[in-house]
């Protein structure tokens, strides 16, 4: 297997590239049209700004063939900006469309507690899935980030939420898509457990 | 469920080696970056910081290099920092494998630097480390590695910093710091008071109490400390359980895994001290267990 990471200039990949090289699986950057088209399993690592991330998409051409890949069951993991990206629209940056994969729209977290949300967090599972399979139910994993799909926001697909002055979206998964809010690939073991996961369904 | 406190070692390196002094002077060896790196991640460390102290021009490369064998260690997010004064620099950094850098002397000289950094990677990369020196009834800004006055209240400047898009404070006691008699609690306490992002305590810790009253009295979220990890004075794993059973939150990998392994019959074992070579047993293991929490 061969892993294509989306790498359209401001995430830091490496950091997945090495998490998924520990785990034994090969990875491809990539930023043309041609290879995202074509690729075997996806994965959109993001950090940084919503409007970045969307913007590079599109100057690159990229949001289409990532759809239609998507669409054609390729299995597609989001990290972080990653998972933010799937919903129709992000306050972070109103006037850009999102991949509008699920419904809903991202939204900053409340000012009431300390932003970013940055450290090891704890997920609240709310159904059974197969990205969450052998993780302890008391696992942290790492956060860092101001926005979050708001659990009331964010229709469909949530498999587990975390509670940082509100509820969010932490896991997401749907058919051959999945995502998380957490950096898997900075969470220590219960991360690579989910790469393994992900992994293990892609294959 | 909560955000837990996080426990941050720091390798104060010359660029290629760790060193760590008293009050920042009478630098000493205490060790290999990579190798402590690695001890750390192993030990359920939260995060690390690697800091070029020397800071020198020439002396660059060899830090990008330390940065980057520092990163194929870990698991666990990665703060870098000293002597960046420009957005180049810090790309360097965060392209050697960084999530985070961090910024102080430059930061004071040229405030713009926070927001060109906050806007390039985000304000969750953008460390404002402000090192504090106690001076008439208030903080002081200290700059160049605490040598240097600047006149600046260092509860006021971090406060800037924030709202010029630092996403974190990582602040210093120079009174404290290689004093080992405990962190600044009133400055971590002002401190935490104002600032709306995480707020990291380092200078002074030596017992788990101080680390104990800097989160309960201190408000901090998390706290930094070098010599006494490398020292082997203070065992990252034994600090965590002692605060764990203060009742503060920590993350402590060891306690749900070496129950679930039971049923898999590794009761003894704990996921943090698996190496990724190891981690094919993290599954078996987890395979044999017939009643994982989270998976129903």
């Amino acid at each position: 297997m061969n892993v294509t990471l989306l790498d359209y200039g401001a995430g830091n990949v490496t950091s997945v590239e090495r998490a998924l090289h520990r785990l034994g699986v090969g990875s491809t950057r990539a930023s043309t049209p041609e290879i995202i088209a074509s690729a075997e399993v996806l994965l959109l690592p993001g950090v940084g700004h919503y409007a970045t991330l969307i913007r590079a998409l599109d100057e690159r051409a990229l949001r289409q063939p990532l759809l239609a890949a998507i669409r054609r069951g390729a299995p597609f993991l989001g990290i972080c900006l990653g998972l933010q990206a799937l919903y129709q629209s992000s306050e972070e940056a109103l006037e850009l469309d999102g991949l509008e994969l699920f419904p809903g729209e991202v939204r900053a977290l409340p000012a009431k507690v300390k932003l970013p949300h940055m450290g090891w967090n704890q997920l609240s599972i709310k159904r059974s899935s197969r990205m969450l399979a052998n993780i302890p139910a008391d696992a942290y994993f790492y956060f860092a980030h101001s926005y979050a799909a708001i659990e009331s926001n964010s229709g469909c697909g949530c498999v587990a939420t975390c509670t940082h002055g509100a509820e969010f979206v932490a896991v997401l998964e749907k058919e051959n898509i999945f995502a998380v809010q957490f950096h898997p690939e900075k969470s220590g073991a219960a991360g690579a457990q989910i790469l393994r996961n992900f992994l293990g369904l892609a294959a | 469920m909560s955000l837990a406190r996080r426990i941050i070692p720091c390798l104060d390196t010359d660029g290629a080696r760790v060193v760590k002094g008293v009050n920042f002077a009478s630098l000493r060896d205490a060790g290999d970056p990579a190798a402590l790196a690695a001890r750390y991640n192993a030990e359920g460390a939260d995060e690390l910081v690697v800091l070029d102290i020397a800071a020198s021009r020439d002396q660059r490369p060899t830090f990008l290099e330390t940065i980057r064998r520092v990163a194929a260690e870990l698991a666990i997010p990665l703060t870098a920092g000293g002597g960046i004064r420009s957005l180049d620099d810090a790309r360097a950094v965060v392209l050697a494998g960084a999530d985070k850098v961090t910024v102080n002397t430059a930061a004071v000289a040229r405030p713009d630097l926070i927001s060109e950094l906050s806007r390039e990677f985000g304000a969750q990369a953008v460390v404002l480390a402000v090192d504090g020196k106690r001076a008439d009834g208030h903080w002081e800004v200290m700059i160049r590695g605490g040598r240097d006055s600047t006149g600046l209240d260092a509860v006021s400047w971090a406060k800037r910093g924030v709202s010029l898009g630092a996403g974190e404070i990582l602040l210093t006691s120079i009174d404290r710091d290689g004093t080992q008699s405990g962190f600044d609690i009133p400055l971590t306490a002002a401190m935490a008071e104002v600032v709306s992002v995480p707020l990291i305590a380092s200078g002074g810790a030596k017992l788990p109490e101080h680390f104990a009253q800097v989160f309960a009295e201190g408000a901090a979220d998390a706290a930094l400390a070098a010599s006494i990890f490398h020292d082997g004075v203070q065992s990252i794993r034994e600090l965590k359980k002692f605060l764990a059973a203060r009742g503060i939150e920590v993350r402590l990998p060891c306690r749900s895994r070496a129950s679930i392994c039971r049923a898999g019959k590794r009761s003894n074992w704990c996921a943090d001290d698996v190496a990724s070579s190891r981690l094919p047993m993290y599954s078996a293991c987890f395979k044999n267990s017939r009643n994982t929490p989270g998976c129903t």
